[in-house]
């Protein structure tokens, strides 16, 4: 909303020490932000002149020399402008000012001195919407009987400074300049003057010739009046300006009427030829799929949501968004009815938000006061009366299915301190509710506070509560802590310690987008699922939300190589997403990718699956998972890891995620990945943490090579050793595999420890076990013993 | 006559202990002054030939001999030791200056790490972590938050919503559904102190907004909560999160679910107070919206607006890490080059 100072002058007398900053400051500390504060036209110097001879520049085909009074002195100008003239009367920039385009120098143009420019409207800054041809072709004519040597800002009439707010969306009542003159009223503690709704009926009546017929519940206050023998023309200059200070482009005295009513009023207007118009006016919901040409000459197809105005055989404009081509005010209208009306908020924001979004769609949304509906039509004729000679017939058409009250309610000073925690007065309430132009009664036990319908916001105590807030100053209330119980704060340990474990691992943690393509969201898993898509995205390549993290992962891997830095080792803790039996369900997963080196030194050792199976087994065993998990070769495994170098994660019994090498087809680098559902591996419950028991007795050693056919695996020899060597058999570790050493066999070594935890073992006892224990691997396997 | 030859092997000793420069030439010495045929050996055997009148004398310079060469022999075998030891050592020496057997350097994202600060102090305060789905209801990410359909104030989040045959599920835009969720499931309806971290979703996309961002929620239910609570609870957490130096400023705004509401501004952080391009020369920056939470809000999730009253914050987490670590585009955040998330691998000053 763009206010005008001039504008809101009218309604109230503000200190004229005060600078637009600092009533866009006071604004901002009561809640009403701004974007700009400042002059309407950013130049300096200007001043009005004369053009007293104009000769054509004797170097050139367009440019003139001309001599121009400004009163106190007549300055030589070469002027460019193809209507200069003389007897002209212009806005000079003298040498020194600041333009939007620069600054104006004394200079020599082809050999003839110039001491200044003749501007156009274009040169000083104004926006091109309110621009015509001419003002960009050529320079301001100045009516001829302006004062010359005068502020050439002044002259034209646009010396105002306007504020920009950003407003919120409860305010709708500052979409007016009445509206804004009342919160700075509250503001520096002045009254609101009133506004001129003075003028004359004649004799008829609107309804002996107009009839009005709502047909929805979606209109609640229709009212129309009608006024003739209008003379379109243009609108005197305070009226443009404002609406150009107001971001409104000025077309004729009629049309500009009904904006500047909307801008003082907050309420939008609508003018009808009422000679095209015939004798009805109809508001009803539009049927589905009706068309309807608005003003801007577009066809709208329409649906049962949209309200119309129309005649009684078709639409003729769309009810607070747009008004239709065939009723539209021209230049030869000489009748016209005027329509103003409150049409359902919601309704309408759902027309404009597919149509069009307008100064007049922006009000209606946001809610209106129908006695402003009432003030804007008698200001509306007040108007055209004046300044553009209608005659006003007399009565009004009038719809209405509202109550128009005002809002009373009892509020207490124990519940304004016990909710904003400042100390205040019942005084001070009382003067702040006056100021706001609240009715206060007080109760002695409360306070009866009338609030006008102007400020539809206001509906509880709370809001009551926010007002005092807004004028006492928010920012005047003093910090404390609250006083509370002492509680034990709780958070996700266990997500914080695994994310912090991967770190110290020497894993970076990403964070990478939900949304994924469609195409990706059944890879990297054979789970059966239902996928999430979004209904109206943003891009086909963020459509659906992801299941599995792996396809995230790998695209940080590729978008890192591309960079040149193609060691990578990330992890990501985030949800995957699905649908089951029409339920959403969302899960903790957590993957981790490595690819590249992991040891960064010169040895250039690249990462391999057994890198990130060490970090799988780190992770399992910090969470409590030792000696719980396996990795097995089962359908789990999903198709884009490598068929050899893959593995399900099992946990307890339950596949809780994958981890592998991806899959040529996917892409031929060698990446690893992991995927754990967190949600389900964190769901198999691990015992706290106990101390054991150590055996204070000697231990053992033993160290045994077998040579072995290939296909065998360490865990199959792993578990034959840990059968046979039973409860003596503290722990056995492969420590050396020499794979071919002959033809299809390989060589692995294992170290084996034997403990006693009640006694020290003897040789004997060790010997006869460890023989055992061979014998087993041989028998098994069809193994040779190579050393021990 | 047997003390001269004393005398005589005392004076070949002195000559031969003179050049013997290695341990195989001072062990041939040992065996020839003290071996089973060695010269002071030998002259052991001679006392029998001595007179007893002589016997002590002889005993006397025959064991200053042997003692002599022994002082000698360990003397020189330390030092020769030493200086093969010492010749050993330097041939071992390395290139200290090559680099270090490290493994690849971890880092937890930023955003994490922010996160973790919000946390840590508001658990330090008493206030649970308290995480909902990011799948949301339409009710519970907007009608229960005062915000039914139609509502102009939906204008502000662009939500996505999920293609469903009603339009009732969307991604949350917003952690205040959180608020929600915590008072629905206190069967008790009792005092609330949670803050809610996490990913939030909004149909825009340039330099400070990403379709995928994080927030904070934080709401306190009791029965004497107000205004001022707010404000000495975010004056703490600004501290906290930017610096001791951080003022806190309070300014009315407007959210359906909180009534009253403010905006909250914090001093520049990169001017401190006096003006600069960041905070367009006002010395303050917008942080975060904060309010008491609406009585219709409090009613909605079933708690007593007449008995309970409590305040709500949200903030951007993103905003926060990208102030405090002068992050300029929030989309370098959520880009994952590894030259960004590799930065925050230290510990921060405190």
């Amino acid at each position: 909303m763009l206010l005008s100072k001039k504008f809101v002058s009218d309604y109230i007398d503000l200190d004229e020490n005060l600078s637009i900053t600092d009533i866009a400051n006071a604004m901002t500390s009561v809640g009403n932000e701004y974007d700009y504060a400042g002059k309407l036209i950013n130049c300096t110097n200007l001043i009005t002149g004369e053009v007293v001879e104009c000769v054509d520049h004797p170097d050139s085909d367009h440019l003139h020399v001309c001599k121009v009074n400004i009163g106190s002195e007549v300055l030589n100008i070469v002027c460019g402008a193809p209507n200069v003239r003389c007897g002209l009367k212009v806005v000079v920039a003298l040498p020194g000012a600041v333009l939007p385009l620069g600054e104006i120098k004394k200079g020599v143009i082809r050999g003839v001195e110039s001491n200044g420019m003749l501007c156009s409207l274009a040169e000083l800054g104004l926006d091109n919407k309110f621009l015509k041809p001419e003002d960009r072709e050529g320079i301001h004519e100045l009516p001829s009987d302006t004062e010359i040597g005068i502020d050439g800002i002044k002259a034209l009439g646009l010396d105002d400074e306007v504020i920009d707010f950003e407003l919120t969306s409860n305010r709708g009542d500052l979409l007016s300049v009445i509206g804004m003159a009342y919160e700075l009223g509250a503001i520096y503690s002045k009254k609101v003057k009133d506004i001129d709704l003075k003028y004359n009926s004649n004799d008829d009546d609107i309804n002996n010739s107009f009839k009005i017929d709502i047909q929805t519940k979606d209109c609640s206050l229709f009212l129309a009046k009608k006024a003739i023998n209008v003379t379109i023309k243009e609108s005197p200059l305070f009226i443009k300006n404002r609406l150009i200070a107001s971001g409104i482009r000025p077309i004729n005295n009629v049309v500009d009427i009904s904006n500047y009513v909307m801008l003082e009023t907050g309420q939008p207007l609508h003018y009808y030829d009422a000679d095209r118009l015939g004798d009805t006016l109809i508001v009803r919901n539009a049927t589905d799929g009706e068309k309807l040409v608005t003003l801007d000459s577009e066809e709208r197809v329409l649906s049962s949501d949209d309200i119309v105005i129309a005649d009684k055989e078709k639409a003729i404009g769309l009810a607070g968004v747009m008004g239709g081509l065939s009723t539209e005010v021209e230049e030869n209208t000489k009748n016209i009815i005027i329509e103003s009306a409150i049409f359902d908020s919601i309704k309408i924001r759902k027309t404009s938000k597919k149509i069009l979004r307008s100064e007049a769609s922006n009000r209606f949304e946001k809610g209106l006061d129908p006695l402003r509906t009432y003030m804007a039509i008698e200001r509306s004729c007040a108007l055209l009366e004046k300044y553009a000679d209608a005659t006003i017939v007399g009565g009004i058409c009038e719809y209405k299915d509202l109550v128009i009250s005002d809002t009373s309610i009892d509020i207490t000073l124990a519940k304004i301190k016990s909710v904003l925690g400042i100390e205040i007065s019942k005084e001070e309430v009382i003067d702040i509710f006056n100021r706001l132009g609240f009715i206060v009664t007080d109760n002695k036990e409360s306070l009866n506070v009338v609030v006008p319908s102007r400020r539809r916001d206001i509906k509880i105590v709370e809001d009551l509560i926010e007002e005092i807030g807004r004028i006492y100053g928010m920012d005047k209330i003093e910090g404390k802590l609250p006083v509370l119980d002492t509680v034990k704060g709780k958070y996700d340990k266990t997500k914080r310690a695994i994310k912090h474990k991967l770190a110290d691992l020497g894993l970076n943690e990403t964070i990478s987008y939900t949304l994924i393509p469609k195409d990706e969201v059944h890879k990297f898993t054979k789970d059966e699922f239902t996928e999430v898509m979004l209904n109206d995205p943003m891009s086909e390549d963020k459509n659906t939300l992801r299941y599995s993290l792996i396809y995230s992962l790998l695209e940080i891997y590729k978008y890192n190589k591309d960079r040149n830095n193609s060691n990578v080792s990330i992890f990501e803790i985030g949800k995957g997403f699905y649908k089951k039996d029409n339920e959403y369900f969302e899960e903790n997963k957590l993957c981790v990718l490595m690819s590249g080196e992991y040891e960064l030194d010169i040895h250039n050792e690249k990462v391999d699956f057994y890198h990130l199976k060490g970090i799988m087994e780190e992770l399992l065993y910090f969470l409590g998972y030792d000696n719980r998990y396996s990795l097995l070769i089962n359908d789990y495994i999903p198709n884009e890891l490598h068929p050899g170098v893959s593995a399900a994660i099992n946990v307890s019994g339950v596949n809780v995620g994958v981890i592998g090498k991806l899959h040529p087809n996917v892409i031929k680098d060698n990446v690893y990945v992991m995927e754990i559902n967190l949600d389900k591996l964190l769901s198999i419950k691990t015992g706290s943490m106990k101390y054991k028991d150590y055996s204070k007795f000697p231990s053992i050693y033993k160290d045994a090579a077998f040579i072995l056919d290939n296909k065998v695996t360490n865990k199959e020899v792993l578990d034959t050793i840990k059968r046979a060597g039973g409860r003596l058999l503290s722990s056995v570790s492969l420590f050396d595999v020499y794979e071919n050493i002959s033809e299809g066999k390989k060589s692995m070594a294992y170290k084996m420890v034997f403990t006693d935890p009640t006694k020290t073992l003897s040789d004997e006892e060790v010997m006869e076990l460890f023989n055992k224990i061979i014998d087993k691997v041989v028998s098994s396997f069809n193994a040779e013993l190579r050393d021990k | 006559m047997e003390n001269k030859k004393v005398l005589e092997i005392k004076e070949l000793m002195k000559n031969d202990l003179v050049d013997s420069v290695d341990m195989n030439k001072l062990n041939d010495l040992k065996v020839k002054y003290l071996g089973k045929k060695g010269l002071i050996t030998l002259l052991n055997s001679e006392i029998k030939n001595i007179p007893n009148e002589e016997k002590k004398e002889f005993g006397m310079m025959v064991n200053e001999l042997r003692n002599d060469f022994n002082n000698y022999y360990e003397n020189k075998k330390q030092e020769l030791e030493s200086a093969l030891l010492n010749e050993k050592l330097s041939k071992e020496a390395i290139d200290i200056t090559l680099p270090s057997k490290k493994i690849k350097r971890g880092s937890l994202n930023p955003m994490t790490r922010i996160t973790e600060e919000f946390e840590d102090l508001f658990v330090s305060m008493g206030y649970t972590v308290f995480e909902g789905p990011e799948l949301e209801s339409d009710e519970n990410c907007f009608q229960k938050l005062n915000l039914p359909k139609g509502h102009p104030a939906r204008d502000a989040q662009d939500t996505f919503y999920l293609k469903d045959e009603v339009e009732n599920y969307l991604l949350r835009s917003q952690t205040s559904t959180a608020q929600v969720r915590a008072m629905e499931e206190n069967i008790d309806k009792g005092p609330i102190r949670i803050v809610c971290p996490g990913k939030v979703y909004r149909r825009d996309e340039d330099a400070t907004h990403s379709h995928q961002f994080m927030q904070i929620e934080g709401l306190v239910i009791d029965k004497n909560i107000s205004m001022a609570d707010l404000k000495g609870t975010l004056e703490v957490m600004m501290k906290h999160v930017l610096g001791e130096k951080t003022e806190v400023r309070f300014r009315p705004s407007y959210f359906p679910f909180t009534e009253p509401s403010v905006e909250v501004d914090v001093t520049c952080f990169k001017c401190g107070g006096k003006g600069c391009n960041l905070c367009k020369d006002t010395g303050w920056i917008e942080v975060l919206g904060a309010g008491m939470v609406h009585p219709d809000v409090l009613t909605m999730s079933g708690y007593d607006p007449n008995v309970y009253q409590g305040f709500a914050f949200g903030t951007g987490l993103d905003r926060m890490a990208m102030f405090k670590y002068g992050i300029p585009d929030i989309r370098t955040i959520y880009g994952n080059d590894l030259r960004f998330i590799n930065q925050f691998d230290r510990k921060d000053d405190e």
